[in-house]
């Protein structure tokens, strides 16, 4: 898997040189493990003017905005669907979600694909995040991590599992099964539905 | 051999046979051979005995075998068929099909909660069975002449079936002697179980003097033994030689081939073995014969009565293989070529296989797609030519991958017998069931899950639909209330229609009721059927008292949500006073269909090609949303403003006219794009309030495709004219 976003970050983040790839390599080489206790790895991208940080565990891959097919009659936060060598995957538009204008396709422009649980009795999902970019792995350290606030963040307070910090700087780490949680996408298609009728 | 495998076999062929015989009972009064039946049931229960005892599982061969044995009585007409009896036997296949069930779970012991309901039904089996010994007047009737059955040996002057005795064969091994045990002790131990009534000593392989050492034990014996233990009892009597002896215990009152069974089973000449089990009391040299010819029919009249003293004197004199054995043999051999030619016609296979088959036969599509649209871009001929080969081809190949998955749904509608004579008897009416179009399949995903919704619906029609018996005759009707289970095919879907001949639905009275439930608002002016239609609502039930089985207002909706979950439609028509039929519109397929792209701004969709009529150019009257097609008015759907799809409209905009029953409807696209094999690929949960799409498809572009559900369209469209209307 790590191969996988390495090869997608240093695709897709050309425009930013060879910092990003120096740090991915890092990141690799904490990967592939030197004992002790491993820092939890994020991966951070940008959506809107925010970069947003993922666990690592939840990602399966990151694609190249491609062809997608729009669903109709759904909140403007469900782009569409995607073919995913076969499978049929929706694709969620993280700058709608978040209250935001949808956000524009650039050069930069990814889909990341993460695997989310879902209800108790449901298998897992597989969902796409439309971003405008992708940034990096990182480690971040449990000590590094802080507790959200409970108010001042640009997005719904729920949707933040916690305040990072990496590289000096905050990163918003995403609770992402309460972003893309599918009863919620369910209840705002079915309030959304009746206005488009 | 996989013995789990065998098991697994052995687990669908008694759930078969339960059904076989199942349905057997249900129509046993019906049938015209009344004996044919009676035959077919005993074969079931015997047959799931004999494989039961494959795999030692004592439980459900002890319960089968008394099923069994009464069964036997019933075809030997010691014993009449009642009502109450067929009762107790369903019963008795219920309570087998609950212990197939925990086998199939891995329970291979019998289950200690139902243990009581299994001592119950044997008590009530055996009951049958002692009436039938004890008050032989009732019976006798029935009984052909059959007087004085001649019993050779010690007839011990008991008056019940004719091989009341256990029947024991051993043949002990050569060992046993040396292994320091008497043969001798085993038989005197048996005494103590019960009587002896006859022994045969052979000593057929004892050889010469010079060979024989006198250390081995040469001798075999075949016993009638009179004894109220079980099975087990005896068998335990020769536990210490089991391991080196050959024992076949034959239960009382067993039927007459398994003594043939035995003979042959056997090493000693089966002529000299038929006759010594003649002479043990434990066949009857008549019942023997009689059996041979029921099998070999036409050869001598049926109830010409051998003296038995023929058939054993000829057997031994004639030292030759008697003719009866003979005629055993064929017609044992003609059953099995028989089995055999039904086998090769047709082969069990795991679903999953055939799941799997679809599967790739799906992606095998969207390459042969691909294929397709490259050869016409490239505009190559001969790889165009090519490809539309490999296109009809795969298309075949689709064809019989989807064929395989077909069954019919007759299976699914004799389930239904056995639920109106259960329920009919629960509610004290007078129900019958009528079932036609059996024949007409459908994928078999479709056929488990449209199972629940029709008992719902059989169940519903059988409590309020049909009326009490008096209520009929005095409305004019005939006493008996009849269901009708129908099914065929249109157009590209499976129809199903529950109809009963009951007093049909009350119009006022589901509007009064959907007014007091505040689901409708009571100045609406709703059309007949808007207001059967209501009963599919949540929560609704007109019943006046609650009934074990209906009449708490789950159930229709619970109907209308699973097939509408199966891309079908349900819909009701009632006539007060004569009935009400309920029609459930299926898909034939849950995987593949054939479909029409059409193209509206960048989206493209996919319509059911079944559910097209025709295309037609886009024309309209000034201002209207309908147009006319032939003089007949056809309102259309644009789908660019349903789906709030962007961009202009095109120059030359097209007309799909679409047919969903006796609706008739066009839809206004841009672009007609021709057909298309469509793969189902469910679309994510999180898609599940979009009622106008039922799934997506993957183009050979590698492009998703949405398919258009034009049933939902279509009541949505209607739905929001009523909504304006009011």
């Amino acid at each position: 898997m790590s191969n996988l976003i390495q090869s997608a970050v240093n695709g897709n983040s050309n425009g930013n040189g060879g910092g990003i790839a120096a740090y991915g390599s890092n990141a690799l080489a904490v990967l592939q493990g030197s004992g002790g206790p491993l820092p939890s790895q994020y991966l951070t991208f940008l959506s809107g003017a925010d970069t947003y940080a993922v666990g690592i565990l939840h990602i399966k891959e990151i694609i190249e905005y491609g062809s997608l097919a729009t669903v109709p009659m759904m909140p403007a936060c469900v782009r569409g669907v995607i073919n995913l060598r076969g499978a049929v995957v929706p694709v969620m538009d993280l700058a709608a979600r978040f209250g935001g204008a949808p956000s524009g396709i650039s050069k930069r422009s990814c889909i990341v694909i993460v695997e989310v649980q879902g209800a108790e009795d449901e298998c897992k999902q597989v969902l796409g995040m439309l971003v405008d970019a992708v940034n990096a792995v990182v480690e971040i350290a449990a000590g590094d991590i802080e507790q959200p606030p409970s108010f001042g963040t640009r997005i719904r307070p729920d949707f933040i599992a916690g305040i990072g910090k990496a590289g000096g700087k905050f990163v918003t780490l995403l609770d992402i099964e309460r972003v893309l949680s599918t009863e919620e996408i369910v209840e705002l298609a079915r309030t959304t539905a009746p206005a488009f009728a | 051999m996989n013995l789990d495998a065998a098991l697994q076999t052995f687990i669908a062929e008694s759930r078969e046979l339960l059904e076989d015989m199942e349905n057997a009972l249900l129509n046993v009064d019906l049938a015209c051979d009344t004996g044919e039946a009676i035959a077919a049931i005993f074969r079931a229960a015997h047959t799931i005995k004999g494989s039961a005892g494959l795999f030692s599982l004592d439980h459900i061969v002890a319960f089968t075998h008394v099923v069994e044995s009464l069964l036997d009585e019933v075809r030997d007409c010691r014993v009449v068929l009642n009502d109450e009896m067929i009762v107790l036997l369903l019963s008795c296949c219920d309570f087998l099909n609950g212990m197939i069930d925990g086998l199939a779970t891995g329970n291979f012991e019998s289950d200690p909660d139902t243990k009581a309901e299994g001592e119950m039904l044997l008590a009530q089996l055996r009951r049958h069975m002692a009436c039938a010994c004890e008050e032989p007047a009732e019976g006798a009737l029935a009984i052909p002449a059959e007087p004085g059955v001649e019993r050779i040996g010690d007839g011990g002057g008991e008056e019940r079936g004719d091989n009341d005795f256990w029947h024991i064969s051993l043949r002990f091994g050569r060992g046993v002697l040396q292994n320091g045990m008497d043969p001798i002790a085993f038989l005197r131990y048996l005494a103590k179980l019960g009587t002896i009534k006859a022994i045969a000593t052979l000593p057929d392989a004892l050889p010469l003097a010079e060979d024989m050492d006198a250390e081995l034990c040469y001798l075999g014996f075949e016993i009638a033994f009179d004894s109220p233990a079980d099975k087990e009892a005896i068998e335990g009597v020769f536990e210490f030689a089991a391991d080196d002896c050959d024992i076949r215990i034959i239960a009382p009152r067993s039927k007459v081939s398994h003594y043939v069974d035995l003979i042959r089973a056997l090493p000693e000449q089966a002529a000299r073995l038929g006759d010594i089990l003649v002479r043990c009391g434990s066949v009857t040299a008549r019942e023997l014969e009689a059996a041979l010819n029921q099998q070999h029919a036409g050869e001598g009249a049926p109830g010409e009565a051998a003296p038995p003293q023929p058939l054993g004197s000829i057997l031994v004199e004639g030292g030759n293989v008697p003719p009866v054995v003979v005629e055993a043999a064929l017609a044992k051999q003609k059953q099995v070529s028989d089995q055999k030619a039904q086998e090769s016609r047709s082969i069990r296979i795991d679903s999953e296989k055939l799941d799997k088959l679809i599967d790739l036969v799906g992606e095998l599509i969207i390459a042969g797609a691909r294929a397709n649209m490259i050869g016409q871009h490239i505009q190559n001929a001969e790889l165009q030519e090519c490809t539309s080969i490999l296109s009809g081809l795969v298309e075949e190949v689709r064809d019989a991958a989807l064929e395989l998955r077909m069954v019919k749904i007759g299976a699914t509608f004799n389930r239904f017998q056995r639920v109106v004579h259960d329920v009919a008897r629960e509610l004290g009416k007078d129900i019958g069931l009528i079932v036609s179009g059996e024949d007409a399949e459908l994928d078999k995903t479709v056929v488990e899950k449209i199972g629940d919704p029709l008992m719902h619906l059989v169940r519903n029609a059988m409590d309020h639909g049909i009326e009490s018996g008096e209520a009929r005759v005095a409305a004019g009707k005939p006493a008996k209330g009849m269901i009708k289970l129908n099914a065929f095919h249109e157009s590209g879907s499976i129809v199903i229609e529950v109809s009963d001949d009951g007093g049909g639905l009350r119009k006022d009275k589901i509007f009064a009721k959907a007014v007091e439930r505040g689901l409708v608002d009571p100045e609406r002016k709703m059309s007949d059927s808007e207001i059967y239609n209501l009963i599919f609502e949540a929560g609704f039930s007109t019943a006046e008292k609650i009934t074990n089985l209906s009449g708490r207002g789950v159930g229709m909706d619970v109907v209308k949500r699973n097939i509408t979950a199966l891309r079908g439609s349900v819909d009701i028509g009632s006539r007060e006073g004569q009935g009400t039929t309920v029609t459930v519109r299926l898909p034939l397929t849950l995987a593949i269909i054939d479909g029409f792209l059409v193209q509206v701004g960048s989206s493209i969709f996919v319509v059911p090609l079944d559910m097209i009529e025709e295309c037609i150019e886009y024309a309209t009257e000034p201002g209207q949303d309908y147009c006319n097609l032939r003089g007949q008015v056809l309102p259309f759907i644009r789908l660019r403003q349903l789906f709030r799809i962007d961009g202009a409209c095109t120059r030359r905009e097209s007309i799909v006219v679409l047919k969903l029953g006796a609706l008739r409807a066009g839809l206004v696209v841009d672009t007609l794009l021709g057909e298309f094999q469509t793969v189902i690929k469910p679309l994510s949960p999180i898609f599940s309030e979009v009622k106008c799409i039922s799934g997506s498809t993957i183009l050979g572009s590698g492009e998703v495709a949405l398919i258009v559900d034009v049933a939902a369209l279509m009541h949505t469209v209607g739905g929001r004219a009523a909504a304006i209307a009011a």
